[in-house]
């Protein structure tokens, strides 16, 4: 029990200096702890090569995330959507989570609108960047800034 | 008759409303400290999260359970439309108890007294979906204070913690929800700390939580000791804040940064 | 068994894309986390979702940890008639859930 209290203290001390910290350092310098990884390898092997077109791919995202954990998303694809014309697949990466591939959704014609809604995890400031797979091995991409605030009432200790 | 002693217990209440040293005007519901995506994802019927314990007490409410093999249904209906409007209510005073008790420990009163089975721990699952879902039903509604008398000793005791300053920091509640509600800590804005909308799902947490964990997360917050789950202090602190946002609306499951 | 839920319209167009919601509970632990003892919490996560309307697939997401806890997905079918809708999900424990909602075509 004893034990249990003082690990319990340790634990809760660490989490809040790494909270205050993380929260007190802006933007900037929390980018040198926690760096921005290249997507490009990512994008590439989906694409095998192809440049993607820059253009076609809305993203929505709050212009201020109070909390990282649950950031509402969603993604327009400009398609017919038709047997001829479609979009396959939107693939979402967060340059900054520990791991950037966040998802990947598989579409075809029969969704009639490629739009997807998802609410994702962004561990801080960092370029949020959406691949569209477009029928005839046709490729879109469309990149979106997202600021990543943090609150000071964090805890999850408190349970 | 009934109107007058309705007239008269208004005022009495209207009475206690301008005796409580710390009612912030105009009063602000904490939905109203959120951003747009938050705000947004407490509306939203479908998609709020908090809606998947509202579903799961809903079935819960059916569940024969305990030596009796009784389900809250059994007793109080099928639809749960017996418990609207009594999430606002609480904590009360229940007579049948002899003290006064939030809607957690309601819960578990009955489980343990009427359907003979064991209590539901705090925050567990279970418990979190029965109040969120007794809680569902109240959506809409402004908060009602217990107006018993048998409360006013947890008030004061309320009260007074609320102007104790406390913790490392030596902060009472009042320093942030009365003196500087609206102001900034970081990028999140001090609400006037009342316990609208809860059960919520704080996206800190990531899950479901009680009006209690929240009270123990400002505990946390000023580095003070946590009281126990259920203990005095906690039930004085929440009968206290709410006879200070008499008539806040509420509507839970709420959705918290 | 995980629980979730879906939403459709109560009633659609025949040929014309309409919201599909699903919401799923699910703590989606990205395995970084550590308990308040100091111990890693493994990985778990509902990693795979499908769609099919009409036994034909409509929609299917691969997710990672990235995906919030209780993970919310919407996207858009189409229906030429009335038909059942169904969403199945998985974690990477093996353990599945599933729902379902009628589409009316009106």
């Amino acid at each position: 029990m004893a034990r249990d209290a003082a690990m319990r203290r340790r634990s809760f001390f660490a989490r809040l200096g790494a909270l205050l910290g993380a929260a007190a350092i802006p933007a900037r310098a929390q980018i040198r702890f926690q760096p921005p990884q290249d997507i490009t390898p990512f994008i590439m092997e989906i694409t095998k090569g192809i440049t993607p077109e820059k253009s076609g791919v809305e993203v929505e995202l709050p212009v201020l995330v109070e909390n990282g954990n649950t950031v509402p998303l969603r993604v327009r694809v400009a398609s017919p959507m038709t047997e001829a014309d479609h979009v396959k697949a939107i693939h979402v990466f967060a340059e900054r989570n520990p791991r950037p591939r966040v998802a990947s959704f598989f579409l075809g014609p029969q969704c009639g609108k490629a739009e997807v809604s998802a609410r994702v995890r962004l561990a801080g400031t960092q370029t949020v960047t959406v691949l569209a797979e477009l029928s005839g091995n046709r490729f879109r991409v469309g990149p979106r800034d997202v600021l990543v605030t943090s609150g000071a009432c964090l805890d999850d200790a408190s349970l | 008759m009934r109107p007058l002693v309705l007239l008269l217990s208004c005022a009495a209440l209207q009475c206690a409303a301008e005796d409580i040293p710390s009612r912030p005007s105009p009063l602000k519901g904490g939905i109203e400290f959120q951003g747009e995506a938050i705000r947004a994802m407490q509306a939203d019927a479908f998609g709020n999260p908090g809606m998947l314990w509202v579903d799961r007490g809903a079935a819960l409410w059916k569940a024969p359970a305990g030596a009796r093999k009784v389900s809250c249904a059994s007793c109080h209906g099928a639809d749960g439309s017996s418990m609207n409007g009594v999430a606002v209510r609480y904590p009360s005073y229940v007579a049948s108890l002899g003290g006064v008790v939030d809607l957690e420990q309601r819960v578990n009163a009955c489980v343990t007294g009427n359907q003979e089975a064991r209590a539901f721990a705090w925050e567990s699952q279970e418990l979190l979906a029965l109040t969120a879902f007794i809680a569902s039903r109240s959506r809409g509604m402004p908060i009602v204070p217990d107006p018993s008398p048998d409360s006013d000793a947890t008030y004061e005791r309320g009260r007074s913690i609320y102007f104790q300053r406390q913790g490392q920091l030596n902060l009472a509640c009042t320093n942030c929800h009365d003196a500087s509600w609206g102001k900034r800590l970081l990028s999140e804005p001090i609400s006037q700390g009342h316990p609208a909308d809860w059960p919520a799902y704080r996206l800190e947490w990531q899950a479901m939580g009680s009006l209690e964990r929240r009270l123990r997360a400002c505990y946390l917050g000023v580095r003070a000791e946590m009281p126990a789950y259920g203990s005095p202090d906690l039930v004085a602190l929440e009968v206290y804040l709410a006879r200070r946002a008499s008539g806040v609306v509420s509507n839970p499951p709420g959705v918290r940064r | 068994m995980i629980l979730g839920k879906i939403q459709v319209p109560a009633t659609v167009k025949a040929g014309e894309a309409f919201e599909v919601r699903v919401l799923v509970q699910h703590p989606m632990e990205t395995g970084f986390r550590r308990d308040l003892d100091g111990h890693a919490i493994p990985m778990h996560i509902v990693d795979k979702l499908s769609c099919t309307f009409a036994g034909r697939e409509v929609f299917r997401a691969e997710l990672g940890s990235g995906m919030s806890a209780n993970p919310y997905i919407a996207f858009f079918a189409t229906a030429s008639r009335s038909g059942e809708i169904v969403v199945e999900w998985s974690d990477d424990q093996g353990d599945k859930g599933s729902a379902r909602a009628t589409v009316n075509v009106a």
